[in-house]
Protein backbone atom coordinates (compact mmCIF):
# COMPACT_ATOMS: atom_id res chain seq x y z
CA UNK A 1 0.00 0.00 0.00
CA UNK A 2 1.49 3.35 -0.98
CA UNK A 3 1.87 6.02 1.72
CA UNK A 4 0.28 8.60 -0.56
CA UNK A 5 -2.00 7.96 -3.49
CA UNK A 6 -3.30 10.91 -5.46
CA UNK A 7 -6.23 9.62 -7.42
CA UNK A 8 -7.70 11.50 -10.42
CA UNK A 9 -7.18 14.89 -8.81
CA UNK A 10 -8.18 18.05 -10.70
CA UNK A 11 -7.76 21.66 -9.62
CA UNK A 12 -9.49 24.58 -11.29
CA UNK A 13 -9.20 28.32 -10.94
CA UNK A 14 -12.58 29.40 -12.19
CA UNK A 15 -12.81 27.93 -15.69
CA UNK A 16 -9.09 27.39 -16.09
CA UNK A 17 -8.00 23.88 -15.15
CA UNK A 18 -4.54 23.91 -13.59
CA UNK A 19 -4.42 20.20 -12.81
CA UNK A 20 -6.37 17.63 -14.82
CA UNK A 21 -7.00 14.05 -13.63
CA UNK A 22 -3.60 13.55 -12.10
CA UNK A 23 -2.83 10.28 -10.36
CA UNK A 24 0.45 9.46 -8.67
CA UNK A 25 1.81 7.44 -5.79
CA UNK A 26 4.54 7.66 -3.20
CA UNK A 27 5.67 4.41 -1.58
CA UNK A 28 6.99 4.35 1.99
CA UNK A 29 10.66 5.36 2.14
CA UNK A 30 10.70 6.59 -1.44
CA UNK A 31 11.71 9.93 -2.91
CA UNK A 32 9.34 10.67 -5.77
CA UNK A 33 9.77 13.70 -7.97
CA UNK A 34 7.42 15.61 -10.22
CA UNK A 35 9.31 17.59 -12.84
CA UNK A 36 8.02 19.86 -15.53
CA UNK A 37 8.11 23.42 -16.78
CA UNK A 38 6.87 26.53 -15.02
CA UNK A 39 3.06 26.66 -15.04
CA UNK A 40 2.59 22.91 -15.48
CA UNK A 41 0.42 22.79 -12.35
CA UNK A 42 2.98 21.21 -10.01
CA UNK A 43 2.50 23.74 -7.21
CA UNK A 44 -1.30 23.55 -7.54
CA UNK A 45 -1.05 19.78 -7.20
CA UNK A 46 0.87 20.05 -3.91
CA UNK A 47 -1.44 22.76 -2.58
CA UNK A 48 -4.42 20.52 -3.33
CA UNK A 49 -2.73 17.53 -1.69
CA UNK A 50 -2.26 19.49 1.56
CA UNK A 51 -5.76 20.98 1.37
CA UNK A 52 -4.92 24.63 0.77
CA UNK A 53 -6.61 24.45 -2.64
CA UNK A 54 -9.97 22.88 -3.41
CA UNK A 55 -9.78 19.87 -5.67
CA UNK A 56 -11.82 17.01 -7.00
CA UNK A 57 -10.70 13.39 -6.91
CA UNK A 58 -9.33 11.50 -3.93
CA UNK A 59 -6.22 11.89 -1.82
CA UNK A 60 -5.40 8.72 0.11
CA UNK A 61 -2.78 9.03 2.83
CA UNK A 62 -1.74 5.99 4.82
CA UNK A 63 -4.82 4.12 3.61
CA UNK A 64 -7.25 6.84 4.64
CA UNK A 65 -9.15 9.22 2.36
CA UNK A 66 -8.11 12.66 3.58
CA UNK A 67 -9.75 14.66 0.78
CA UNK A 68 -12.27 16.24 3.15
CA UNK A 69 -9.93 16.89 6.05
CA UNK A 70 -8.70 20.36 6.93
CA UNK A 71 -5.07 21.23 6.17
CA UNK A 72 -4.33 21.31 9.90
CA UNK A 73 -5.64 17.76 10.34
CA UNK A 74 -3.42 16.54 7.51
CA UNK A 75 -0.43 18.19 9.20
CA UNK A 76 -1.29 16.43 12.46
CA UNK A 77 -1.10 13.11 10.57
CA UNK A 78 2.54 13.77 9.69
CA UNK A 79 1.86 14.96 6.16
CA UNK A 80 3.74 18.23 5.61
CA UNK A 81 4.57 20.74 2.89
CA UNK A 82 7.52 23.09 2.48
CA UNK A 83 5.97 25.56 0.05
CA UNK A 84 7.72 27.34 -2.77
CA UNK A 85 7.55 30.67 -0.92
CA UNK A 86 8.87 29.02 2.29
CA UNK A 87 6.25 30.97 4.33
CA UNK A 88 8.59 31.53 7.27
CA UNK A 89 7.62 33.72 10.23
CA UNK A 90 9.88 36.62 9.32
CA UNK A 91 9.56 38.55 12.60
CA UNK A 92 10.20 35.54 14.80
CA UNK A 93 13.63 34.13 15.61
CA UNK A 94 15.07 31.04 13.93
CA UNK A 95 14.58 29.20 17.22
CA UNK A 96 10.90 30.23 17.49
CA UNK A 97 10.27 29.20 13.88
CA UNK A 98 11.62 25.75 14.69
CA UNK A 99 9.65 25.60 17.94
CA UNK A 100 6.42 26.36 16.05
CA UNK A 101 7.30 23.65 13.55
CA UNK A 102 6.46 21.16 16.30
CA UNK A 103 3.15 22.88 17.13
CA UNK A 104 1.04 20.09 15.66
CA UNK A 105 2.73 17.44 17.83
CA UNK A 106 1.80 18.70 21.31
CA UNK A 107 4.95 16.98 22.57
CA UNK A 108 6.77 17.52 25.86
CA UNK A 109 9.18 20.45 25.79
CA UNK A 110 12.17 18.23 26.55
CA UNK A 111 11.48 16.11 23.49
CA UNK A 112 11.12 19.22 21.36
CA UNK A 113 14.40 20.64 22.63
CA UNK A 114 16.12 17.41 21.59
CA UNK A 115 14.59 17.67 18.13
CA UNK A 116 15.69 21.28 17.77
CA UNK A 117 19.21 20.19 18.73
CA UNK A 118 19.05 17.55 15.98
CA UNK A 119 17.97 20.15 13.42
CA UNK A 120 20.92 22.30 14.52
CA UNK A 121 23.21 19.26 14.03
CA UNK A 122 21.90 18.87 10.53
CA UNK A 123 22.05 22.59 9.75
CA UNK A 124 24.92 24.09 11.78
CA UNK A 125 24.33 27.43 10.05
CA UNK A 126 20.96 27.71 11.77
CA UNK A 127 22.60 27.24 15.16
CA UNK A 128 24.79 30.27 14.48
CA UNK A 129 21.69 32.26 13.61
CA UNK A 130 19.37 30.85 16.25
CA UNK A 131 18.40 34.23 17.76
CA UNK A 132 18.27 36.08 14.45
CA UNK A 133 14.91 37.01 12.90
CA UNK A 134 13.98 34.64 10.06
CA UNK A 135 13.43 37.64 7.77
CA UNK A 136 17.14 38.53 7.93
CA UNK A 137 18.41 35.17 6.62
CA UNK A 138 19.95 34.58 3.21
CA UNK A 139 18.13 32.51 0.57
CA UNK A 140 19.97 29.29 1.37
CA UNK A 141 19.52 29.75 5.11
CA UNK A 142 15.82 30.41 4.61
CA UNK A 143 15.46 27.13 2.73
CA UNK A 144 17.38 25.32 5.48
CA UNK A 145 15.09 26.86 8.09
CA UNK A 146 12.00 25.90 6.08
CA UNK A 147 13.28 22.31 5.87
CA UNK A 148 14.27 22.24 9.52
CA UNK A 149 10.93 23.68 10.58
CA UNK A 150 9.09 21.02 8.58
CA UNK A 151 11.24 18.28 10.15
CA UNK A 152 10.18 19.50 13.60
CA UNK A 153 6.71 18.11 12.85
CA UNK A 154 8.35 14.65 12.50
CA UNK A 155 6.70 14.18 9.11
CA UNK A 156 6.20 10.77 7.58
CA UNK A 157 5.64 12.33 4.18
CA UNK A 158 7.25 15.61 3.27
CA UNK A 159 6.35 17.51 0.10
CA UNK A 160 8.96 19.96 -1.12
CA UNK A 161 8.05 22.61 -3.66
CA UNK A 162 11.04 23.87 -5.66
CA UNK A 163 13.58 23.61 -2.82
CA UNK A 164 16.38 24.81 -5.14
CA UNK A 165 14.51 27.88 -6.39
CA UNK A 166 16.70 30.97 -6.35
CA UNK A 167 19.65 29.24 -4.73
CA UNK A 168 23.28 29.27 -5.87
CA UNK A 169 24.47 25.96 -7.43
CA UNK A 170 26.70 25.12 -4.48
CA UNK A 171 23.82 25.56 -2.02
CA UNK A 172 21.46 23.64 -4.31
CA UNK A 173 23.83 20.67 -4.15
CA UNK A 174 23.92 20.95 -0.36
CA UNK A 175 20.11 21.06 -0.15
CA UNK A 176 19.75 17.98 -2.36
CA UNK A 177 22.35 16.14 -0.28
CA UNK A 178 20.22 16.88 2.79
CA UNK A 179 17.03 15.79 1.03
CA UNK A 180 18.65 12.48 0.12
CA UNK A 181 19.73 12.02 3.74
CA UNK A 182 16.14 12.47 4.98
CA UNK A 183 15.28 9.13 3.43
CA UNK A 184 17.52 7.52 6.05
CA UNK A 185 15.34 9.13 8.73
CA UNK A 186 12.40 7.21 7.29
CA UNK A 187 10.79 10.29 5.74
CA UNK A 188 9.15 9.71 2.37
CA UNK A 189 9.41 12.66 0.01
CA UNK A 190 7.41 14.10 -2.84
CA UNK A 191 9.69 16.57 -4.56
CA UNK A 192 8.55 19.10 -7.14
CA UNK A 193 11.36 20.64 -9.16
CA UNK A 194 12.22 22.53 -12.32
CA UNK A 195 15.82 21.49 -11.87
CA UNK A 196 15.07 18.11 -13.46
CA UNK A 197 18.57 16.68 -13.41
CA UNK A 198 19.21 17.33 -9.72
CA UNK A 199 15.75 16.04 -8.84
CA UNK A 200 16.09 12.80 -10.82
CA UNK A 201 19.57 12.18 -9.41
CA UNK A 202 18.08 12.26 -5.91
CA UNK A 203 14.77 10.51 -6.56
CA UNK A 204 13.72 6.87 -6.94
CA UNK A 205 10.76 7.49 -9.18
CA UNK A 206 9.66 10.40 -11.34
CA UNK A 207 6.63 11.88 -13.04
CA UNK A 208 6.72 14.51 -15.78
CA UNK A 209 3.93 17.06 -15.74
CA UNK A 210 2.98 19.35 -18.63
CA UNK A 211 0.00 21.72 -18.82
CA UNK A 212 -1.79 20.11 -15.90
CA UNK A 213 -1.32 16.47 -16.88
CA UNK A 214 1.14 13.68 -16.21
CA UNK A 215 2.77 12.91 -19.57
CA UNK A 216 5.53 10.48 -18.54
CA UNK A 217 6.46 8.45 -15.54
CA UNK A 218 9.08 5.89 -14.69
CA UNK A 219 12.03 5.11 -12.48
CA UNK A 220 14.27 8.12 -12.01
CA UNK A 221 17.07 6.28 -13.77
CA UNK A 222 14.97 5.55 -16.85
CA UNK A 223 13.68 9.11 -17.05
CA UNK A 224 17.17 10.50 -16.75
CA UNK A 225 18.23 8.59 -19.85
CA UNK A 226 15.04 9.17 -21.82
CA UNK A 227 16.15 11.08 -24.93
CA UNK A 228 12.87 13.03 -25.18
CA UNK A 229 13.29 14.35 -21.65
CA UNK A 230 16.96 15.09 -22.02
CA UNK A 231 16.25 17.40 -24.92
CA UNK A 232 13.42 19.22 -23.14
CA UNK A 233 14.37 19.35 -19.50
CA UNK A 234 18.04 18.67 -19.09
CA UNK A 235 19.51 21.09 -21.57
CA UNK A 236 20.78 18.99 -24.46
CA UNK A 237 23.14 16.04 -24.56
CA UNK A 238 23.22 13.29 -22.01
CA UNK A 239 26.02 13.36 -19.49
CA UNK A 240 27.23 9.87 -18.74
CA UNK B 1 -2.59 77.52 33.97
CA UNK B 2 -0.65 77.00 37.18
CA UNK B 3 1.75 74.10 37.61
CA UNK B 4 -0.69 72.54 40.06
CA UNK B 5 -3.51 72.58 37.56
CA UNK B 6 -1.20 71.24 34.89
CA UNK B 7 -0.23 68.37 37.17
CA UNK B 8 -3.86 67.55 37.94
CA UNK B 9 -4.71 67.65 34.23
CA UNK B 10 -1.73 65.46 33.46
CA UNK B 11 -2.79 62.89 36.05
CA UNK B 12 -6.31 62.93 34.70
CA UNK B 13 -4.98 62.57 31.17
CA UNK B 14 -2.77 59.66 32.11
CA UNK B 15 -5.72 57.88 33.73
CA UNK B 16 -7.94 58.40 30.67
CA UNK B 17 -5.00 57.48 28.45
CA UNK B 18 -4.45 54.27 30.39
CA UNK B 19 -8.01 53.21 29.60
CA UNK B 20 -7.37 54.00 25.94
CA UNK B 21 -4.18 51.91 26.18
CA UNK B 22 -6.20 48.86 27.19
CA UNK B 23 -8.66 49.36 24.36
CA UNK B 24 -6.02 50.22 21.78
CA UNK B 25 -4.03 47.10 22.65
CA UNK B 26 -7.20 45.14 22.00
CA UNK B 27 -7.54 46.81 18.59
CA UNK B 28 -3.96 45.94 17.68
CA UNK B 29 -4.24 42.39 18.99
CA UNK B 30 -7.40 41.61 17.03
CA UNK B 31 -6.23 43.38 13.89
CA UNK B 32 -2.83 41.68 13.87
CA UNK B 33 -4.29 38.19 14.13
CA UNK B 34 -7.48 38.55 12.07
CA UNK B 35 -6.95 41.71 9.91
CA UNK B 36 -10.28 42.97 11.29
CA UNK B 37 -10.47 46.54 12.59
CA UNK B 38 -12.91 45.63 15.34
CA UNK B 39 -14.94 48.85 15.46
CA UNK B 40 -17.46 47.43 18.01
CA UNK B 41 -14.66 47.23 20.58
CA UNK B 42 -15.90 50.37 22.33
CA UNK B 43 -19.45 49.03 22.36
CA UNK B 44 -18.25 45.95 24.20
CA UNK B 45 -16.56 48.16 26.80
CA UNK B 46 -19.78 50.17 27.19
CA UNK B 47 -21.88 47.00 27.47
CA UNK B 48 -19.59 45.77 30.26
CA UNK B 49 -20.11 49.02 32.15
CA UNK B 50 -23.89 48.77 31.72
CA UNK B 51 -23.80 45.11 32.77
CA UNK B 52 -21.96 46.00 35.95
CA UNK B 53 -24.39 48.85 36.62
CA UNK B 54 -27.36 46.50 36.28
CA UNK B 55 -25.78 43.94 38.60
CA UNK B 56 -25.22 46.71 41.16
CA UNK B 57 -28.92 47.47 41.15
CA UNK B 58 -29.77 43.77 41.44
CA UNK B 59 -31.31 43.78 37.95
CA UNK B 60 -30.91 41.26 35.17
CA UNK B 61 -28.42 42.80 32.71
CA UNK B 62 -29.51 42.96 29.07
CA UNK B 63 -26.26 41.23 28.15
CA UNK B 64 -27.81 37.90 29.20
CA UNK B 65 -30.32 38.06 26.35
CA UNK B 66 -27.66 39.30 23.95
CA UNK B 67 -25.27 36.44 24.76
CA UNK B 68 -27.98 33.78 24.49
CA UNK B 69 -29.20 35.20 21.16
CA UNK B 70 -25.69 35.35 19.73
CA UNK B 71 -24.88 31.84 21.00
CA UNK B 72 -27.94 30.35 19.32
CA UNK B 73 -27.18 32.12 16.04
CA UNK B 74 -23.50 31.13 16.09
CA UNK B 75 -24.38 27.52 16.88
CA UNK B 76 -26.82 27.31 13.99
CA UNK B 77 -24.22 28.73 11.61
CA UNK B 78 -21.51 26.38 12.87
CA UNK B 79 -23.81 23.36 12.61
CA UNK B 80 -24.76 24.35 9.07
CA UNK B 81 -21.15 24.53 7.94
CA UNK B 82 -20.29 21.26 9.74
CA UNK B 83 -23.19 19.46 8.06
CA UNK B 84 -22.19 20.85 4.69
CA UNK B 85 -18.61 19.67 5.12
CA UNK B 86 -19.84 16.30 6.40
CA UNK B 87 -17.40 16.31 9.35
CA UNK B 88 -19.88 15.23 12.01
CA UNK B 89 -17.21 14.44 14.59
CA UNK B 90 -16.83 18.20 15.13
CA UNK B 91 -20.42 18.60 16.38
CA UNK B 92 -19.86 17.95 20.14
CA UNK B 93 -17.00 20.41 20.31
CA UNK B 94 -19.00 23.04 18.42
CA UNK B 95 -21.98 22.61 20.74
CA UNK B 96 -19.75 22.93 23.79
CA UNK B 97 -17.99 26.12 22.71
CA UNK B 98 -20.75 27.92 20.85
CA UNK B 99 -23.79 26.93 22.88
CA UNK B 100 -23.14 25.25 26.24
CA UNK B 101 -20.42 27.52 27.62
CA UNK B 102 -21.96 30.90 26.67
CA UNK B 103 -25.44 29.84 27.77
CA UNK B 104 -24.02 28.43 31.03
CA UNK B 105 -22.41 31.79 31.77
CA UNK B 106 -25.61 33.64 30.91
CA UNK B 107 -27.56 31.19 33.09
CA UNK B 108 -25.19 31.72 36.00
CA UNK B 109 -25.70 35.48 35.80
CA UNK B 110 -29.45 34.99 35.44
CA UNK B 111 -29.67 32.84 38.58
CA UNK B 112 -27.45 35.09 40.67
CA UNK B 113 -28.76 38.44 39.45
CA UNK B 114 -31.48 38.84 42.13
CA UNK B 115 -28.90 38.89 44.90
CA UNK B 116 -26.61 41.79 45.74
CA UNK B 117 -23.13 40.30 45.73
CA UNK B 118 -19.95 42.05 46.92
CA UNK B 119 -18.26 44.21 44.31
CA UNK B 120 -15.39 41.88 43.25
CA UNK B 121 -17.90 39.12 42.52
CA UNK B 122 -20.09 41.49 40.49
CA UNK B 123 -17.09 42.61 38.47
CA UNK B 124 -16.08 39.01 37.82
CA UNK B 125 -19.63 38.19 36.68
CA UNK B 126 -19.76 41.19 34.34
CA UNK B 127 -16.40 40.26 32.80
CA UNK B 128 -17.39 36.63 32.44
CA UNK B 129 -20.64 37.56 30.75
CA UNK B 130 -19.02 39.92 28.23
CA UNK B 131 -16.29 37.37 27.37
CA UNK B 132 -18.28 35.36 24.76
CA UNK B 133 -19.68 38.37 22.88
CA UNK B 134 -16.71 39.14 20.63
CA UNK B 135 -15.84 35.50 19.79
CA UNK B 136 -19.49 34.83 18.93
CA UNK B 137 -19.63 37.93 16.74
CA UNK B 138 -16.47 36.67 15.09
CA UNK B 139 -18.14 33.35 14.28
CA UNK B 140 -21.34 34.96 13.03
CA UNK B 141 -20.02 37.95 11.12
CA UNK B 142 -16.34 37.68 10.27
CA UNK B 143 -15.57 34.02 9.76
CA UNK B 144 -17.74 33.58 6.67
CA UNK B 145 -15.75 36.40 5.04
CA UNK B 146 -12.34 35.67 6.57
CA UNK B 147 -10.54 35.89 3.23
CA UNK B 148 -12.05 39.23 2.26
CA UNK B 149 -10.00 42.41 1.90
CA UNK B 150 -9.19 44.57 4.92
CA UNK B 151 -11.43 47.29 3.48
CA UNK B 152 -14.44 44.97 3.25
CA UNK B 153 -13.81 43.69 6.77
CA UNK B 154 -13.67 47.30 8.00
CA UNK B 155 -16.94 48.16 6.26
CA UNK B 156 -18.60 45.15 7.84
CA UNK B 157 -17.16 46.22 11.22
CA UNK B 158 -18.78 49.64 10.92
CA UNK B 159 -22.10 48.02 10.03
CA UNK B 160 -21.74 45.63 12.96
CA UNK B 161 -21.13 48.58 15.27
CA UNK B 162 -24.39 50.22 14.24
CA UNK B 163 -26.22 46.93 14.64
CA UNK B 164 -24.78 46.59 18.14
CA UNK B 165 -25.81 50.12 19.09
CA UNK B 166 -29.35 49.18 18.08
CA UNK B 167 -29.16 45.98 20.09
CA UNK B 168 -27.71 48.00 22.99
CA UNK B 169 -30.78 50.23 23.00
CA UNK B 170 -33.01 47.16 22.85
CA UNK B 171 -31.26 45.28 25.65
CA UNK B 172 -30.11 48.08 27.97
CA UNK B 173 -32.61 50.87 27.30
CA UNK B 174 -31.84 54.57 26.80
CA UNK B 175 -30.78 55.37 30.38
CA UNK B 176 -27.17 56.08 31.24
CA UNK B 177 -25.49 54.47 34.20
CA UNK B 178 -22.55 55.16 36.44
CA UNK B 179 -21.29 52.51 38.81
CA UNK B 180 -20.02 52.85 42.37
CA UNK B 181 -16.42 53.94 42.54
CA UNK B 182 -14.03 51.06 42.92
CA UNK B 183 -12.19 52.75 45.75
CA UNK B 184 -12.60 55.96 47.72
CA UNK B 185 -8.97 56.15 48.71
CA UNK B 186 -7.23 59.49 48.21
CA UNK B 187 -3.53 60.22 48.28
CA UNK B 188 -1.62 63.48 48.33
CA UNK B 189 1.49 63.94 46.28
CA UNK B 190 2.78 67.28 47.63
CA UNK B 191 -0.39 69.30 47.29
CA UNK B 192 -1.76 67.36 44.35
CA UNK B 193 -4.55 64.95 45.15
CA UNK B 194 -4.43 61.55 43.47
CA UNK B 195 -7.52 59.38 43.67
CA UNK B 196 -7.24 55.68 44.30
CA UNK B 197 -9.33 55.23 41.16
CA UNK B 198 -6.60 56.89 39.05
CA UNK B 199 -3.95 54.65 40.56
CA UNK B 200 -6.12 51.60 40.01
CA UNK B 201 -6.62 52.46 36.33
CA UNK B 202 -2.92 52.99 35.70
CA UNK B 203 -1.95 49.84 37.60
CA UNK B 204 -4.54 47.77 35.71
CA UNK B 205 -3.26 49.07 32.38
CA UNK B 206 0.32 48.30 33.37
CA UNK B 207 -0.61 44.79 34.52
CA UNK B 208 -2.40 43.97 31.28
CA UNK B 209 0.43 45.36 29.15
CA UNK B 210 2.78 43.14 31.12
CA UNK B 211 0.55 40.11 30.70
CA UNK B 212 0.30 40.66 26.94
CA UNK B 213 4.07 40.96 26.71
CA UNK B 214 4.59 37.75 28.70
CA UNK B 215 1.94 35.96 26.66
CA UNK B 216 3.46 36.84 23.29
CA UNK B 217 7.10 36.41 24.24
CA UNK B 218 7.03 33.39 26.50
CA UNK B 219 4.14 31.08 25.65
CA UNK B 220 3.76 28.74 22.70
CA UNK B 221 0.17 29.87 22.21
CA UNK B 222 1.30 33.51 22.12
CA UNK B 223 3.89 32.65 19.51
CA UNK B 224 1.30 30.73 17.51
CA UNK B 225 -0.89 33.86 17.53
CA UNK B 226 2.07 35.99 16.48
CA UNK B 227 2.82 33.47 13.72
CA UNK B 228 -0.78 33.66 12.50
CA UNK B 229 -0.47 37.44 12.36
CA UNK B 230 2.79 37.22 10.39
CA UNK B 231 1.86 34.53 7.90
CA UNK B 232 -1.48 32.72 7.79
CA UNK B 233 -0.44 30.13 5.22
CA UNK B 234 2.75 29.42 7.10
CA UNK B 235 0.77 29.04 10.32
CA UNK B 236 -1.72 26.63 8.75
CA UNK B 237 1.18 24.52 7.45
CA UNK B 238 2.36 24.20 11.07
CA UNK B 239 -1.09 22.98 12.09
CA UNK B 240 -2.02 26.33 13.70
CA UNK B 241 -5.69 27.02 12.95
CA UNK B 242 -6.14 30.72 12.09
CA UNK B 243 -9.80 30.57 13.21
CA UNK B 244 -8.72 29.35 16.62
CA UNK B 245 -6.02 32.02 16.86
CA UNK B 246 -8.75 34.51 15.96
CA UNK B 247 -11.03 33.23 18.72
CA UNK B 248 -8.23 33.56 21.26
CA UNK B 249 -7.49 37.09 20.04
CA UNK B 250 -11.17 38.00 20.39
CA UNK B 251 -11.28 36.46 23.88
CA UNK B 252 -8.19 38.40 24.97
CA UNK B 253 -9.66 41.51 23.33
CA UNK B 254 -12.91 40.97 25.26
CA UNK B 255 -10.98 40.89 28.52
CA UNK B 256 -9.29 44.17 27.60
CA UNK B 257 -12.58 45.76 26.53
CA UNK B 258 -14.31 44.47 29.66
CA UNK B 259 -11.62 45.73 32.01
CA UNK B 260 -11.59 49.16 30.37
CA UNK B 261 -15.38 49.29 30.61
CA UNK B 262 -15.26 48.47 34.32
CA UNK B 263 -12.54 51.05 34.94
CA UNK B 264 -14.38 53.81 33.10
CA UNK B 265 -17.84 53.05 34.50
CA UNK B 266 -17.34 54.87 37.83
CA UNK B 267 -15.69 57.87 36.12
CA UNK B 268 -18.05 58.57 33.21
CA UNK B 269 -21.75 58.04 32.78
CA UNK B 270 -22.08 55.36 30.11
CA UNK B 271 -24.98 55.04 27.71
CA UNK B 272 -25.74 52.23 25.27
CA UNK B 273 -24.07 54.26 22.50
CA UNK B 274 -21.08 55.64 24.46
CA UNK B 275 -18.76 52.99 23.16
CA UNK B 276 -18.11 54.47 19.76
CA UNK B 277 -16.41 57.66 20.94
CA UNK B 278 -14.34 55.75 23.49
CA UNK B 279 -13.31 53.25 20.87
CA UNK B 280 -12.54 55.92 18.32
CA UNK B 281 -10.15 57.71 20.67
CA UNK B 282 -8.44 54.44 21.51
CA UNK B 283 -8.29 53.79 17.78
CA UNK B 284 -6.32 57.02 17.31
CA UNK B 285 -3.79 55.55 19.76
CA UNK B 286 -3.75 52.29 17.83
CA UNK B 287 -3.22 54.16 14.57
CA UNK B 288 -0.25 56.00 16.06
CA UNK B 289 1.17 52.51 16.63
CA UNK B 290 0.36 51.65 13.02
CA UNK B 291 -1.97 48.86 14.25
CA UNK B 292 1.19 46.80 14.64
CA UNK B 293 3.39 47.98 17.47
CA UNK B 294 2.17 47.38 21.03
CA UNK B 295 4.64 49.78 22.75
CA UNK B 296 4.03 52.67 20.32
CA UNK B 297 0.29 52.08 20.66
CA UNK B 298 0.56 52.42 24.43
CA UNK B 299 2.52 55.67 24.14
CA UNK B 300 0.10 56.98 21.52
CA UNK B 301 -2.93 56.22 23.70
CA UNK B 302 -1.45 58.01 26.72
CA UNK B 303 -0.76 60.94 24.39
CA UNK B 304 -4.42 60.97 23.29
CA UNK B 305 -5.52 60.91 26.95
CA UNK B 306 -3.24 63.82 27.85
CA UNK B 307 -4.33 65.80 24.82
CA UNK B 308 -7.98 65.26 25.68
CA UNK B 309 -7.43 66.31 29.27
CA UNK B 310 -5.62 69.56 28.40
CA UNK B 311 -7.97 70.29 25.52
CA UNK B 312 -11.03 69.99 27.74
CA UNK B 313 -9.45 72.48 30.17
CA UNK B 314 -8.60 74.99 27.45
CA UNK B 315 -11.89 74.83 25.57
CA UNK B 316 -14.05 71.93 26.50
CA UNK B 317 -16.42 72.52 23.59
CA UNK B 318 -13.60 71.76 21.16
CA UNK B 319 -12.17 68.80 23.04
CA UNK B 320 -13.19 66.17 20.47
CA UNK B 321 -12.24 68.44 17.59
CA UNK B 322 -8.74 68.83 18.95
CA UNK B 323 -8.28 65.12 19.64
CA UNK B 324 -9.45 63.98 16.24
CA UNK B 325 -7.60 66.76 14.39
CA UNK B 326 -4.42 65.11 15.62
CA UNK B 327 -5.39 62.05 13.61
CA UNK B 328 -4.79 63.89 10.33
CA UNK B 329 -1.05 64.59 10.71
CA UNK B 330 -0.61 61.14 12.27
CA UNK B 331 -2.27 59.47 9.29
CA UNK B 332 -0.12 61.51 6.89
CA UNK B 333 3.00 60.52 8.77
CA UNK B 334 1.89 56.89 8.93
CA UNK B 335 1.05 56.61 5.25
CA UNK B 336 4.44 58.14 4.46
CA UNK B 337 6.38 55.69 6.62
CA UNK B 338 4.20 52.74 5.65
CA UNK B 339 5.17 53.05 1.97
CA UNK B 340 8.77 52.83 3.03
CA UNK B 341 8.34 49.59 4.94
CA UNK B 342 6.57 48.04 1.94
CA UNK B 343 9.49 48.93 -0.28
CA UNK B 344 11.84 47.40 2.24
CA UNK B 345 9.86 44.18 2.18
CA UNK B 346 10.12 43.91 -1.59
CA UNK B 347 13.88 44.11 -1.54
Amino acid sequence: MPLLAIDNVSVSYGKAEAVRDVSLQVEKGQIVTVIGPNGAGKTSLLMAAIGLLRSTGRIIYDGRDISRLETEERIEMGFCLVPERRELFSDLSVYDNLRLGAYSRRAASGEIKDDIAQVFDRFPRLLERRNQMAGTLSGGERQMLALGRALMARPRLLMLDEPSLGLAPLITREIFRIIASLRDLGVSILLVEQNARAALETADFGYVMETGEIVHSGSADALMHDPRLIATYMGGSEVS
Amino acid sequence: MTPDIAAILALDGIATGAIYVLMALGFVLIFAVTRVVFVPFGDIAAFTALTLAALELGRLPGTVGLVIGLAVLATLMELYSILRAGSYERIPRALLFYLVLPVAIAGLVWITSGTLWPMPFRIALALLLILPVAPLLDRIVYRPIADASVLLLLTVSVALHFALVGLGLLFFGPDGARTESLTDAMFMLGNIPISGQTILIVVAAAIFCGLLYLFFDFTLLGKALHATALNRTGARLMGIRPERSGTIAYLAGSVLAGVSGILIAPVNTIFYDSGFLLGLKAFVGAIIGGLISFPVTAIGSIFVGLLESFASFQSSAFKEVIVFSVLIPVLLWRSYTFQHTEEDMDE
